[in-house]
Parts: structure tokens; C-alpha cells; sequence
């Protein structure tokens, strides 16, 4: 299973998780949870403090396990580590932040199909020794959880007109007074707190992130050379290069 | 002498998108003064709104664009696209309502799929969706009542008042629509009671199917027809359209002690300015002649059903936009026979 290659270095692992293979903006995964609890800063804030706590232990359990795994029990064997790191942390969301593990309920128990985490599992952890599987799973775990708190304020901010309301739910009374009324009399605009309103904003990230990516590259190539007109037929699938 | 060789299509005049949005707005004129005249003023600064709005709107996404303005500002698809959402929209909705749905509509619903001829949503449909979706209370509280009810009819300044300022005298002008308020009262009530209802019949009782409504669904009707005939579109969409819906309301809703009658399902919504209006975007609808009917007759089914079992007292914003869905899927489908070809083409083509 394990076959022998040069591991990547801590900052090519972070880059990856951070930015260029970030599981929600390029890999597209866990996206069940980024759009159902997306809606205030404090629920995207919770489960992806959950699901760091899922990644790093189950990269970390995977990663000591994976010579010992027979191939055509792997998978089972994961979703086995990854339960149990679940079930933790939905009993240690339960004993220390109940109101929290309420309002994000079957979000909770569902970090066990995000694909985000079995992907990392199969895909690093299972190939690589223990330190660089448990640095990519809080890369990656910290790559997520910045879009989710992103989208969160976004969400929050465009749909309620607050910005850290109900923050007492993770950190305690002190929390209280840390919400932002930006605008008195806001009328709440329904279709950001709605999941449609999260696809829409997960599309207009994605956009903003390739935008940026595509402005480095050109800043970094200089200006790519000028199309010329007339009817020319070009690929129109694929990458244009 | 050499003949030049011009291959077919024969173009007939000449013609362009400017000209064919023009004629689709002049269409509507007739809708809009009777909907001016039957419910006051609110339709005509909700129209003066979205369109500077749009246009403004249009205008800067342009220039983001890099995109020559006064071209694509020429072709008044933006003003069109304004216009329809601001005629569906209810008269006193409050301004930032009418302002999110038009820039939501000019910027997501069109632009950002890449401008005029490229969105698969009908973008002032999308814009009303995202509005009735967003804010029920004011979509569904901000119907203006006929104003033969109201004992003085409602001013032009009290009208820009209840959009842009206060909304306290806003119960007074305001009641619910006859197809929401038969479909509610239709649970607890027989056809003949719910008809006492004055809004049905006016003060003084006159045969009427709903008192206004029949009139600007009538105006739509008589654009409808002077764009077909000016072949703008073909007759297909809004008669299959009118078809299905009619022949649902017959057969399920015969019975008007407890379903909505056909007269009000045909005339006291927005049936004719979907049918003829909004059905009928080139860019959207299907384009086959019988992916045309199948694109059509959905729009009436499930106007029927959402009408009928569904949530909402209006249903022609959903339905287009979920056969706005469908449509790629029923142009590869439905693809005519080819001159000289035994079969038509449908769906993928065989790799063999």
C-alpha cells in the first residue's frame, strides 16, 4: 500500500490545503455541510473546528495504520477510524457547547460522510508517515474552515445584517456583546440564509479565487499575447493554452 | 453578368435585437395603461425605477466588461427585461425590492452567464423569484386593490410615498389578489359565497370574471397577438401553454366549489403576460416547433399545480424558470427531420 515516494515538504502541504487544492473552493468536497450551516459565523465557525478535530485525528489514525490494512479492507477500516473521531467530537460538542450542537444537529454526525475526510485518508494519509498526514489534515482542515467562515459572514452579513451574532454559543456569556449590528432596521433577505443563497456564494468565491489565480499567473508570465481576430477554429474544450 | 450567389435564409427587411425588443415594449403599452388604470399609478414608478435601474445597472457591468456600451445599450434588452420584472412585481412593493430583483436580474441572472443570448434563465423571472423567495412579507402584502373599491382612488404622490418612504398607509391601498384570495377562501367557502367578494364583481356588482384583472389580462392578450402576427414568435408556446392549463382547470378543477375556475385561472393572474411575454424569450424557450409545444404545455401544467397545490398564489415565475431547466433537454429531443434525411436526429447520435 504504502509505496515508497519523497514525501512533500510542510509548506508545499500547506500551500495545497490552503490554496491551490483547498477542498472547498478546488476540490468541491463537503459541500452538504458548507451550504446546510453556512448561515451565521458562528455555525460555520463550530463544525469546522468539528470537522478539524475529525481531519487531523483520523489522517493522523489512518496514517499509523496503513501498513498493517489489507487493500480491500481499507476502505471499511477508515470510515470505522473516522466514526469513532466523530462520535468524540459530537459527544464533546454536546457536553461543552450544547446550544451549538443543537442548532448544527444531523450536521454533526454526517462530518462521518464528508468527503473531505475519507478523500484525505485515501489519498495522503494512507501513503504517507504520520507528521505530514496530521500537518495536511489541519491544512486542509484550516483551508475549509476559512471558506466556511467566509461564506458564514457573507451569509450573516447579506442575510440578517449582523456580523458574529450568537456568538455566546461557542464562547460563553463574555460572547454576548461581540455581535455587530451593521445596519439598524435590516430587512432580513431570506435568499441568503437559504441554501440557494450558498451555492450562489460558494459560485461567486470559486469565481473570485480563479480570478486572483488567473491575475498571479499573468502578473507572474506578463500578458498573454493577443488573440487574433477572425474565424479561426480553436478547441473550445479543454485547456486553452 | 454574374448573378451573386446568396444562399438561404432570404431575409424579408431587415432586422435587428433593437428592433424586436422595441416592438415586444410597444406590445406591452397596452397591458400597462389598463394595469395603470385599473390599479393606479404604482406599476408606472416601479417601471420608471427598474429601468433607470437596469440601465444604469447594464451600463456599469458593460464597462466592467470591456464591452462597447452604446451597442449592447441599443439592443434595450436590459429596459425589456426592467420593464417585465417591474409589471410583475406587486404596484407598492417597497423601492429596495424592485431595485435587488433588477440588479440581481442584470448582473446574475444575465451577466454573469456571459450577457444577452447566453442566460439559460429568463433574467427578469429570476429577479422575481429571488424577491418572492426573499421577502414574503412584502411580496405578498404589497398588491394593490382595484382602485374603483377605494373610496378615493390613490394619488401619484401617495403612491411614491408608499414605495420610497412610509409604508403606514399601505393596508388602506392594498388587498389580496383574486386567485390568492379564492384559493384560500375556497377551503371554507362554496363558489357563490366567495363571489360576493367585491373584488370580484366591483362595488355594484357588474358580471365580471375579476374586476380589473379580466381587463389588463385582456391588453396582454391583444400585445400577445399583435407580436405573433408580427412574427416575433410563433403561436406555439403560448397556445400549448394556454392548452394545458385550461384543459387541467377543466378536468380537475370542474368543480369551482373547490378548485380555482378555469376564467380566473386564464384571467385574473398573470397567465396572459406569461404566455405571450415571458414564455416566449427566444433565448430561453425551447426553439423546435414541437419542443416548442412541449416547452409551452409544461409552463401550463405547472402553472396548474403550483397554482393549485403549491404555496404560492402565482405560479408563472417557477414554472418558466423550471422548463427554462428543461429546455436544452428537449431541443436535443425534439430535433425536426433534415430535408433528405429518412429520420430526424434526436437526442446523441449514435457511435457506430
Amino acid at each position: 500500500m504504502s509505496t515508497p515516494q519523497p514525501s512533500k515538504t510542510f509548506s508545499t502541504i500547506s500551500k495545497e490545503g490552503l490554496w491551490d487544492n483547498n477542498p472547498a473552493l478546488v476540490q468541491l468536497l463537503g459541500l452538504c455541510p458548507l451550504l446546510a450551516v453556512t448561515g451565521t459565523v458562528v455555525n460555520a465557525l463550530g463544525l469546522a473546528l468539528a470537522t478539524m478535530i475529525v481531519l487531523v485525528g483520523s489522517n493522523m489514525a489512518v496514517s499509523l495504520v496503513r501498513n498493517f490494512v489489507p487493500d480491500a479492507v481499507r476502505l471499511p477500516a477508515f470510515v470505522m477510524i473516522i466514526a469513532s473521531y466523530v462520535t468524540c467530537t459530537e459527544l464533546l460538542m454536546q457536553a461543552y457547547t450544547y446550544e451549538l450542537y443543537t442548532v448544527l444537529g444531523i450536521f454533526i454526525p454526517l462530518i462521518v460522510t464528508n468527503c473531505v475526510i475519507l478523500g484525505r485518508a485515501e489519498a495522503f494519509a494512507a501513503k504517507n508517515p504520520i507528521i505530514p498526514s496530521m500537518v495536511d489534515g489541519l491544512m486542509m482542515s484550516l483551508g475549509f474552515a476559512m471558506v466556511l467562515i467566509l461564506l458564514g459572514a457573507l451569509r450573516e452579513i447579506i442575510g440578517q445584517g449582523t456580523l458574529f451574532a450568537d456568538m455566546e454559543l461557542l464562547f460563553g456569556e463574555q460572547a454576548v456583546s461581540w455581535q455587530l449590528n451593521l445596519m439598524e432596521d435590516y430587512p432580513n433577505f431570506l435568499f441568503a440564509i437559504l441554501p440557494p443563497g450558498a451555492f450562489v456564494g460558494l459560485g461567486l468565491l470559486i469565481a473570485a479565487k480563479n480570478a486572483l489565480d488567473q491575475r498571479l499567473k499573468t502578473r507572474k508570465q506578463g500578458p498573454m499575447p493577443e488573440v487574433s481576430g477572425g474565424s479561426k477554429r480553436v478547441r473550445v474544450t479543454g485547456k486553452i493554452s | 453578368m454574374k448573378l451573386p450567389n446568396i444562399s438561404s435564409p432570404h431575409a424579408t427587411r431587415p432586422g435587428n435585437t433593437g428592433t424586436v425588443m422595441l416592438t415586444v415594449l410597444l406590445a406591452l403599452v397596452p397591458g400597462i395603461i389598463t394595469l395603470s388604470y385599473f390599479f393606479g399609478p404604482g406599476h408606472l414608478i416601479q417601471i420608471c425605477l427598474a429601468s433607470a435601474t437596469a440601465v444604469g445597472c447594464e451600463a456599469l457591468i458593460l464597462h466592467l466588461r470591456k464591452k462597447p456600451l452604446g451597442f449592447y445599450l441599443k439592443d434595450y434588452s436590459a429596459l425589456l427585461t426592467a420593464v417585465l420584472l417591474a409589471i410583475s412585481l406587486p404596484p407598492y412593493a417597497p423601492y429596495w425590492v424592485t431595485m435587488v430583483a433588477t440588479l440581481f436580474a442584470i448582473i446574475v441572472a444575465k451577466h454573469l452567464y456571459g450577457g444577452l443570448g447566453q442566460n439559460p434563465f429568463n433574467p427578469a423571472m429570476v429577479g422575481f423569484a429571488l424577491v418572492l423567495v426573499s421577502f414574503p412579507v412584502e411580496m405578498t402584502t404589497s398588491w394593490s386593490a382595484p382602485s374603483a373599491l377605494l373610496e378615493n382612488g390613490i394619488g401619484f404622490s401617495q403612491a411614491v410615498t408608499l414605495i420610497f418612504s412610509s409604508r403606514e398607509t399601505l393596508d388602506a391601498v392594498t388587498m389580496a389578489t383574486p386567485l390568492d384570495l379564492y384559493k384560500h377562501q375556497v377551503a371554507i367557502a362554496t363558489a357563490h359565497e366567495i363571489y360576493q367578494d367585491p373584488i370580484f364583481h366591483g362595488p355594484h356588482h357588474e358580471a365580471s370574471i375579476a374586476l380589473g384583472w379580466q381587463w389588463v389580462n385582456l391588453a396582454f392578450l391583444l400585445g400577445g397577438v399583435f407580436l405573433w402576427w408580427k412574427k416575433i414568435f410563433t403561436w406555439h408556446v403560448p397556445v400549448s401553454l394556454l392548452l394545458a392549463l385550461s384543459l387541467l382547470s377543466i378536468f380537475i378543477g370542474w368543480d369551482s366549489d373547490s378548485y380555482v375556475p378555469i376564467s380566473l385561472h386564464l384571467f385574473a393572474g398573470a397567465t396572459m403576460l406569461g404566455a405571450f411575454f415571458i414564455a416566449t424569450d427566444p433565448v430561453t424557450a425551447a426553439t423546435t416547433p414541437l419542443g416548442k409545444l412541449i416547452y409551452g404545455a409544461g409552463i401550463g401544467v405547472l402553472i396548474y399545480l403550483i397554482r393549485t397545490w403549491g404555496s404560492y398564489p402565482d405560479a408563472v415565475a417557477f414554472a418558466v424558470l423550471l422548463m427554462n431547466f428543461c429546455a436544452p433537454l428537449i431541443d436535443q429531443y425534439s430535433q425536426p427531420r433534415t430535408y433528405g434525411h429518412q429520420k430526424a436526429v434526436r437526442g446523441l447520435a449514435k457511435k457506430d
